[in-house]
């Protein structure tokens, strides 16, 4: 892999906090090593800021292995910028050439109110998490493990729709700001397991009646959620996801 | 005098004895008792969520924009379990054993043994709460190896285990803030311990978002708020994971035990350059497949792939052939080193090994097409097939690997170099995992209990969860027990005043420095330090330069630190300078006990003690205690020594050859 260097112009989302207008900055960043990651690029311009007496940027992160859901951004116009699959975090700088302009947005969407530039406050996905994505089970009542057999394609369907990491990406992309995926890939996650069964259609329910209270938005199957989703859960979580629904709606 | 509580009665049964006559508390009292629990990790979110099942009201606090955030799940490889479930001959004994002899005879054997026992009961909740383990064919759960050990124990998600385990315990923790047991208090951080009469009784908390210092009262304080790993400025911890409540809680009183414990992982991808910012680790389940190697020449400059097998040193394999690229953790990283120094590293740095899949590719490959009757179909169709099948076991790792560095594990061999991973030591705790300020709990990375002198892989996930799901449900009644007619304690007490106070003198001064440097800088010089000198070798002469060097960078960060922004904004930096001052303090401490502890045992080794093969050499004579340090002020400490009794394992010189 041949190494090079960049520089490159920054336009990034500036904003106090969540009541105050936002714009955007122009900044300039040079002597960008191909190696980096765009988070350590986004470092070594905070660096600078404050070196500059200026304030640094805002940005959440945590893990920076892509596997947190802490990072968010969307860069140029895509969450979690251009590789497919892949978290900011993750991005790295080989991505970009020499003379690129970057535009840097928070994620945006009524029901991610912005913290401050470039953090959102994402706490509509624990919510919806509260309203029955999980099963009731006390600790303590387990049965051995392998009590329960599992249809090798459920676990494994079931392991990838639970790959979910919560950041809010497929909210940020859709226009309509729906946070179906989210939900879908939890739904999933839980009806595909025999675990999962006994509380499937409250927990349906409860979860998409919380989505639609949070101000997310509806779906209207553009699939734009899968394409940026950077651990690629399947739209066809949603599929499923409708059929659990209109199966609860049925039932009651 | 340090007493560790540990139950009377002989080994099997202490844990079982200990439940049968611990004291309880009734459910209508448990209503009216608050626990705080810090950090929401695996020990704090199955902390939390067990004693909020229990009845007890809880209050949970995260540094990040949700608890399910916490870096536990960045955890790859899996969590051990006696089950044996592979009829390998796997055993609670035997899983105790390994533990203790991978530790290196520095662990207490109640609460290994007590980890060992409550590991089985850990994979039977977690399926029970859905967690997607992988499984086989038949429909029943699949195992793997991992280091240290000869018999197939782990469990996994792919290469996403911590995450799965974290969803588990998250989701029970929503429940129950959904049931109202539980107050979640998320972009929260612990910025002071209060301590009334001698008891700990609340936290002063930082909201991150609007910087105002906020008051809660506890009749207890669980700290679940990991390692201290992030000392080394470069590590595979997250970026936030900090020592700051462990920290705090030390200066209020908590001894802090074997600091200088700290494992590096071997199978890390290396640095790249000046601008790194974290360290990314390769899950160790990849060495159960992986060949490592380095060229049996000195500076050979060509390209894997063109060295041919009898030009290889499989140095693992050459000098542990009993267990090979299994090998526990300590000894893996000390043999690349050994073998970096000497000058057969490779890549454009030589500070990196080989890890090889060309092997396993085949071998697979070959399996598959015999499964499949496919017949002589040739080597690049079973290649093919060989590539497959691992990718379904490691895709994911072997993606990360690709996006860091942009080269194709499939087919060039990965360049891996040991990392700081985790911290084996952290708050002293006894058998009931309270530190030594009565009411004040450490679980998981936080305390020092479980783990010795190194830590076994996929046990750091198996601590966690045993901790919060399985023991302090148990333990924790017996001081709570006595605490039921004690009524809530006002937050206008003299006590939360003074601790708010403090807190908010410090972050005012911290904002009036207005120095040169930022904080980041400090951190990384701090690193370097520590890294350099207290990292994977150390020897006297370094450790007291590290100690003075250390010293002087503190002095200067308080004098010179350039933190911008107001106090009353979310504001990263000045999150980020209080935790580094607490790792300034910390990283003096470190090399203390790394200087005091003249033997070599599992992660730390003193180049002064070393067998003539280059391994540990302990001295349990002198040395088999563990260290646990009461803060007396800044870069002054007390030693207390609690003697660790073998009465079980006998302890030998550790040998995998």
């Amino acid at each position: 892999m041949q190494h090079y260097t960049m520089n490159l112009k920054l336009k990034v989302w500036r904003q106090q906090n969540s009541k105050s207008e936002g714009r955007f900055e122009v900044y300039d960043v040079n002597d960008i090593s191909s190696e980096m990651s765009f988070l350590e690029m986004i470092d070594v311009l905070n660096e600078k800021l404050i070196k500059d007496g200026g304030d640094s940027i805002a940005f959440d992160h945590d893990c920076r292995e892509g596997v947190c859901g802490m990072c968010s951004m969307v860069i140029d116009g895509r969450p979690h910028g251009p590789w497919q699959g892949t978290t900011t975090c993750q991005l790295h700088m080989r991505a970009f050439k020499d003379g690129d302009t970057i535009t840097i947005e928070p994620f945006r969407a009524n029901a991610f109110p912005v913290v401050k530039d470039l953090m959102v406050n994402r706490g509509a996905f624990d919510r919806i998490i509260q309203a029955g994505g999980y099963i009731s089970v006390n600790t303590g009542n387990a049965v051995d493990g392998n009590a329960i057999l599992i249809d090798k394609q459920n676990a494994d369907d079931a392991f990838a729709a639970a790959a979910c990491i919560g950041c809010g990406a497929c909210v940020a992309a859709c226009k309509n700001a729906s946070a179906m995926l989210f939900v879908s890939a939890k739904v999933s996650h839980l009806a595909l397991l025999p675990q999962g069964q006994p509380e499937s259609k409250q927990r349906v329910a409860g979860m998409i009646a919380q989505m639609d209270k949070e101000g997310f938005g509806s779906c209207t199957n553009t699939y734009a959620c899968e394409a940026e989703c950077p651990k690629e859960i399947s739209v066809m979580n949603i599929a499923r996801l409708n059929r659990e629904y209109l199966q609860s709606n049925l039932g009651s | 005098m340090l007493d560790s509580k540990i139950p009377a009665g002989p080994l099997d049964d202490k844990w079982t004895t200990y439940k049968g006559k611990v004291k309880l508390v009734n459910p209508a009292n448990k209503r009216k008792i608050e626990v705080i629990v810090v950090g929401t990790g695996l020990a704090g979110a199955s902390a939390a969520s067990s004693l909020a099942e229990m009845g007890y009201k809880v209050k949970a606090f995260c540094f990040q924009d949700s608890p399910r955030r916490a870096h536990s799940i960045a955890a790859q490889g899996g969590i051990n379990a006696a089950k044996n479930y592979q009829n390998d001959g796997d055993s609670v004994y035997r899983l105790f054993y390994d533990t203790i002899k991978g530790g290196d005879y520095r662990a207490r054997e109640a609460n290994v043994h007590r980890l060992a026992e409550v590991s089985t009961n850990i994979i039977d909740h977690c399926v029970a709460q859905g967690v997607p383990f992988a499984r086989e064919y038949g429909g029943l759960l699949s195992n793997r190896s991992f280091g240290g050990t000869q018999v197939q124990r782990t469990f996994y998600a792919a290469g996403q285990t911590g995450q799965q385990l974290l969803i588990g315990a998250y989701q029970s923790l929503e429940r129950q803030v959904a049931l109202g047991n539980v107050e979640m208090h998320t972009r929260h951080e612990m910025i002071e311990l209060v301590i009334i009469d001698g008891k700990a009784r609340g936290i002063i908390a930082r909201n991150l978002e609007t910087g105002e210092l906020e008051r809660h009262f506890g009749h207890a304080v669980l700290l679940c708020t990991g390692g201290y790993g992030n000392v080394f400025y470069l590590s595979t911890n997250a970026m936030g994971s900090n020592v700051t409540a462990a920290w705090k809680a030390h200066k209020k009183g908590a001894y802090f035990a074997n600091p200088c414990f700290t494992q590096i992982h071997p199978t890390c991808i290396p640095v790249s350059g000046d601008h790194q910012s974290k360290l990314t680790l390769m899950s160790e389940s990849l060495r159960n497949d992986g060949r490592i190697w380095v060229p049996a020449k000195v500076g050979d400059t060509r390209k894997p792939n063109e060295i041919p097998e009898e030009e290889r040193d499989y140095y693992l394999e050459r000098r542990y052939p009993a267990f090979g690229n299994l090998v526990p953790r300590d000894v893996a990283s000390r043999a690349a080193k050994e073998r970096c120094d000497a000058g057969f590293g490779v890549g454009s740095s030589k500070q990196a090994v080989y890890l090889d899949y060309a092997d396993a590719i085949l071998r697979y490959g070959k399996i598959e097409a015999s499964k499949k009757n496919l017949g002589d179909i040739g080597n690049d169709a079973i290649i093919a097939l060989g590539k497959e099948v691992v990718k379904e076991k490691y895709g994911n790792l072997f993606n990360m690997y690709e996006k860091i560095t942009g080269e194709n594990p499939y087919e060039i061999p990965m360049r891996i170099y040991p990392a700081v991973h985790y911290t084996m030591g952290g708050l002293w705790v006894d058998y009931e995992l309270k530190t030594t300020v009565d009411g004040l709990y450490a679980l998981g990375e936080a305390n020092f209990s479980d783990h010795g002198a190194n830590r076994l892989g996929a046990s750091a996930l198996m601590q966690g969860l045993a901790d919060g799901y399985f023991v302090i449900p148990y333990t924790l009644g017996n001081y709570l027990a006595e605490e039921i007619r004690t009524s809530n304690i006002s937050t206008d007490h003299p006590a939360f005043i003074d601790a708010e106070k403090v807190a908010s003198d410090r972050i005012n001064k911290l904002m009036t420095i207005q120095g040169k440097q930022t904080v980041e800088s400090f951190h990384k010089r701090l690193g370097k330090i520590i890294w350099d000198k207290c990292g994977m070798a150390r020897n006297e002469e370094g450790l007291k330069q590290a100690i003075a060097e250390v010293r002087a960078l503190r002095d200067e960060f308080w004098s010179d630190v350039k933190i911008p922004g107001i106090i009353n904004q979310m504001n990263p930096e000045l999150d980020k300078a209080g935790r580094v001052a607490d790792f300034l303090e910390l990283g003096e401490l470190m090399c203390l006990d790394a200087l005091e502890r003249k033997e070599s045992c599992g992660g730390h080794f003193r180049e002064e003690y070393q067998t003539p093969d280059g391994e540990a050499l302990r001295d349990d004579n002198d040395f088999m205690y563990v260290a646990a340090w009461e803060s007396k002020e800044v870069g002054s400490w007390n030693l207390h020594k609690e003697t660790l009794d073998y009465e079980v394992v006998k302890p030998s010189q550790r040998s995998y050859k």
